[in-house]
């Protein structure tokens, strides 16, 4: 069985990011066409990840893609693309109950379209919106290739004006209200980042308290987490 | 005729001279001569200080075809080597050996020289990527150049198979009378000692410097009795060129990772102990896996006895936290090395030949238990080049690489499996520079492989999850990303004799089509 | 794929490859490289294959091809010159 206890995020634009990924060992690794990639490069970067996956040794780790939602006009084509090259899942953000259900649509279609058995690619929304947070349990639900979350912080301190810190204390709230409705759901629970990838004593205490709150992983954005994060969560 | 390692060498090459091929790292030990020296005596009441090196050479009847010799403490900020070959070049003398023990970017004048015949040979056991190691590369010496290591040479020149007319030694610091040090003055380069045997052995020995200083000229480095004469000039060398900026630790996570998983090799082989000693280059990658160690060595409560090499600044915080009881320095990196070195009795210098010398009573390389080095590339015999990138142009030499892989208990050479588009892990190296036979382990961040004929090494990391894998395994994983790499072809034409630290032949370099 | 006006994709970045292609009036794909000397020597002819092949396979015609590399694999090229060639065809 596959260890679900880190997830490496990587900027799916970024040749060198992508060769070196594999080498820290993730249990998943992340390949992101969202956050990571700038408006213009959206496209290069789809092109890029899908040629990677079919070329990298990434027999060690399950290679996820961070898709950019429907919303922002580029998540339909990434399901489009990718699709064929066979994530073990897509990362959703901005998970929302409506999206997914689209989302499901579209994948199932994709799948038929590459050949895939249906259901072969998993979904694991990110939780990023005061509304995704209070929906959690129909948002989890939402379909059967649903088998972990991953909690992003950054995204709600911009939805709420949070001010992030280190302790984590304005997040307390909404970590442990994902956590436990992931373990109701009996799901995999990734923790938000840690920003600082040279403090890596304030990353072990991160991780601590994540896992005290019942998370069950963590997401990584430095190779260099992984060890810290696997330290934690066993 | 084919040596040990396998490479094609001919018997005879025109320049050079008649080939003893290397037949094993510990092929050639036993009794030794070494060469005598001729010197004039010096009367009392003689004057050593001479005017310019113009007059220098008048002195010591520089003459074609004579060799002469320079340190490379002053590293790219030597100006010594280019104001002497100046002065010969204007002179219309022809021949001229260089016997450097390393040549640098800031060296490009001799390229011209080169071209021209005033120099027609070239011994050098460190050589930056640049203009003169292409040139050298291109064929554009008369003779072939001769590529050893740093305790080759002096083993060369203490036995006589490099015999040096003249030594000109860069001197930070002298006197009147030739004693010399390299700790204090403007151009302060720490340790003198790749400059030793030339002292030590070379048929005349003159002082360059540019901070005379009232005699003596203590912490005396190089005495006063191997010294002919003392010349003053304007400048030796520039200070940015000779010391680095901090040397740090490298950021990259790869390279991180690398550190990482060599220190666990380390530990998991029960190198990590009271008494352990260590070396490592000054690498960014190298630096990391001091910091690697020095976390065990904490973690366990251990003292080394020391650390050796060139030094940098990170060496000597470890010897002041208390993780060393001492350095042994054959080069100062930085500032605080030369500082350390000039002010704590603890921080050892030592000649080329106590650091690396294979033929005298035991080189301080014997003694060292963990070794760290790098690689260009490395074959599935475990090989390794650091003498040619892979097009065959010459980017180095071997330095310390072949004696202390030779020295060591466990040699581990730490690199990137594949430097960009460049797979290191290759059926055949280009050019061999140390024997597979002395390096004991490859760590690379796609995996560790052990040399086969380190069984007990092997015994004591197949229970731990380091990523063990066969070296040919490392070969294929870089050949499915880079593609297998299409064959450089040669001439014929040698154009630099790779000698092994015992003097042998390890390898000969060929001119690229 | 009709190549309609000048496009990029990639960078000059370590590991990566800028690919620039423009319509060729004289017909047919040509490839140019630009790279160093030690992995021009070892792999040009392969990466030049590799440039080839994707542009065919994307069904282009009549470009110009220019590769700026910086040690890329295969699988970049293959990306930046599919990235360029359906950039230029908009």
């Amino acid at each position: 069985m596959s260890k679900n206890r880190s997830m490496l995020i990587i900027p799916g634009n970024s040749p060198k990011g992508l060769q070196n990924a594999p080498v820290f060992y993730p249990d998943l690794l992340v390949l992101d066409l969202a956050d990571g990639v700038p408006f213009e490069d959206k496209d290069s970067a789809r092109l890029l990840v899908k040629e990677a996956i079919g070329f990298m040794d990434y027999e060690n780790t399950q290679v996820v893609v961070r898709i950019n939602s429907l919303q922002s006009g580029f998540g339909a084509k990434d399901i489009e693309v990718i699709t064929p090259v066979q994530p073990v899942a897509f990362v959703i953000p901005q998970g929302s109950v409506e999206q997914l259900q689209d989302i499901e649509i579209l994948l199932t279609e994709s799948e038929k379209k590459a050949g895939l058995k249906e259901g072969s690619i998993g979904l694991i929304p990110v939780v990023d919106t005061v509304k995704a947070l209070e929906q959690m349990s129909s948002l989890l639900n939402t379909s059967p290739r649903i088998k972990s979350a991953f909690f992003n912080a950054e995204g709600l301190a911009q939805e709420l004006g949070i001010i992030r810190s280190k302790e984590g204390d304005e997040i307390l709230y909404a970590r442990s209200k994902f956590a436990m409705a992931c373990r109701v759901a009996g799901m995999n629970s990734f923790d938000t980042s840690f920003i600082d990838s040279n403090d890596y004593e304030g990353l072990e205490k991160d991780c601590f308290k994540a896992r005290n709150l019942g998370f069950t992983g963590k997401a990584a954005i430095d190779g260099r987490q992984i060890d810290t994060i696997h330290k934690i969560f066993v | 005729m084919k040596n040990s390692v396998g490479r094609e060498i001919p018997e005879y090459i025109e320049g050079y001279g008649q080939v003893k091929p290397f037949g094993g790292a510990l092929a050639n030990y036993g009794e030794r001569t070494k060469t005598s020296v001729k010197l004039r005596s010096v009367k009392p009441g003689d004057n050593k200080l001479v005017e310019t090196i113009d007059e220098v050479l008048d002195k010591v009847g520089i003459r074609d075809g004579m060799t002469v010799s320079f340190h490379h403490h002053l590293r790219n900020g030597d100006y010594v080597i280019n104001l002497v070959m100046e002065a010969i070049a204007k002179r219309g003398i022809k021949d001229i050996t260089v016997a450097a023990t390393g040549i640098f970017k800031i060296h490009e004048p001799l390229v011209d020289y080169i071209k021209s015949g005033v120099i027609t040979g070239i011994s050098v056991n460190y050589i930056a990527p640049g203009p003169v190691a292409t040139a050298i590369s291109k064929g554009l010496l008369k003779k072939p150049a001769v590529l050893m290591s740093h305790g080759g040479r002096p083993r060369a020149i203490e036995s006589g198979d490099l015999h040096i007319d003249v030594a000109f030694i860069a001197a930070p610091t002298a006197d009147f009378y030739g004693n010399m040090n390299g700790v204090h003055g403007k151009a302060a380069c720490g340790t003198l000692a790749y400059a030793v045997s030339d002292a030590q052995y070379a048929d005349h020995v003159v002082a360059v410097t540019d901070n005379l200083v009232p005699y003596p000229a203590c912490p005396i480095e190089i005495s006063q009795d191997y010294v002919d004469y003392v010349v003053k000039v304007e400048s030796i060398g520039d200070p940015n060129g000779i010391v680095s900026g901090t040397l740090t630790v490298t950021k990259d996570p790869v390279g991180l990772r690398i550190a990482k998983l060599a220190a666990q090799v380390i530990e998991a082989t029960g190198y990590i102990k009271e008494g352990m000693s260590f070396q490592t280059g000054a690498g960014g990658t190298s630096l990391a896996v001091a910091a690697e160690v020095r976390r065990f060595m904490k973690e366990k409560n251990v003292v080394g006895s020391f650390a050796a090499g060139g030094i940098t600044g990170y060496m000597v915080d470890m010897l002041n936290d208390g993780l060393f009881r001492s350095l042994f320095d054959v080069q100062c990196f930085d500032l605080k090395a030369i500082a350390s070195m000039r002010d704590n009795p603890k921080h050892q210098k030592m000649s080329g030949s106590l650091y690396g010398n294979p033929h005298n009573r035991g080189a301080v390389v014997n003694n060292l238990d963990v070794m760290i080095l790098g690689a260009t590339e490395i074959d599935t015999d475990f090989n390794v080049n650091v003498v040619t990138g892979s097009d065959g142009i010459i980017i180095g030499a071997s330095g310390g690489h072949n004696d202390t892989a030779a020295g060591s208990k466990l040699a581990i050479v730490v690199t990137n499996l594949t430097k960009g588009r460049l797979p290191v892990v290759k059926d055949q190296v280009t050019t061999v520079t140390t024997p597979g036979e002395t390096i004991d382990v490859l760590v690379t961040e796609r995996g560790i492989a052990v040399n086969p004929a380190r069984q007990d090494l092997i015994d004591k990391l197949k229970d731990t999850d380091l990523p063990i894998v066969p070296i040919e395994v490392l070969k294929n994983i870089a050949e499915r990303l880079t593609g297998k790499p299409e064959p450089i072809k040669f001439t014929d034409q040698v154009v630099a004799v790779v000698e092994y630290r015992d003097g042998t032949v390890i390898d000969a370099v060929r001119k690229p089509l | 794929m009709k190549i309609n006006k000048t496009a990029q994709a990639g960078a000059l970045e370590s590991s990566d490859v800028l690919v620039t292609v423009e319509p060729n009036p004289d017909g047919g794909i040509k490839v140019e490289l630009e790279t160093k000397r030690v992995i021009q020597k070892q792999f040009g002819k392969q990466i030049e294959k590799v440039i080839l092949e994707t542009a065919q396979q994307s069904g282009a015609e009549d470009v110009l091809i220019k590769a700026q590399d910086k040690g890329a694999l295969d699988y970049t090229f293959r990306a930046r010159v599919q990235a360029a060639l359906q950039r230029a065809s908009l």
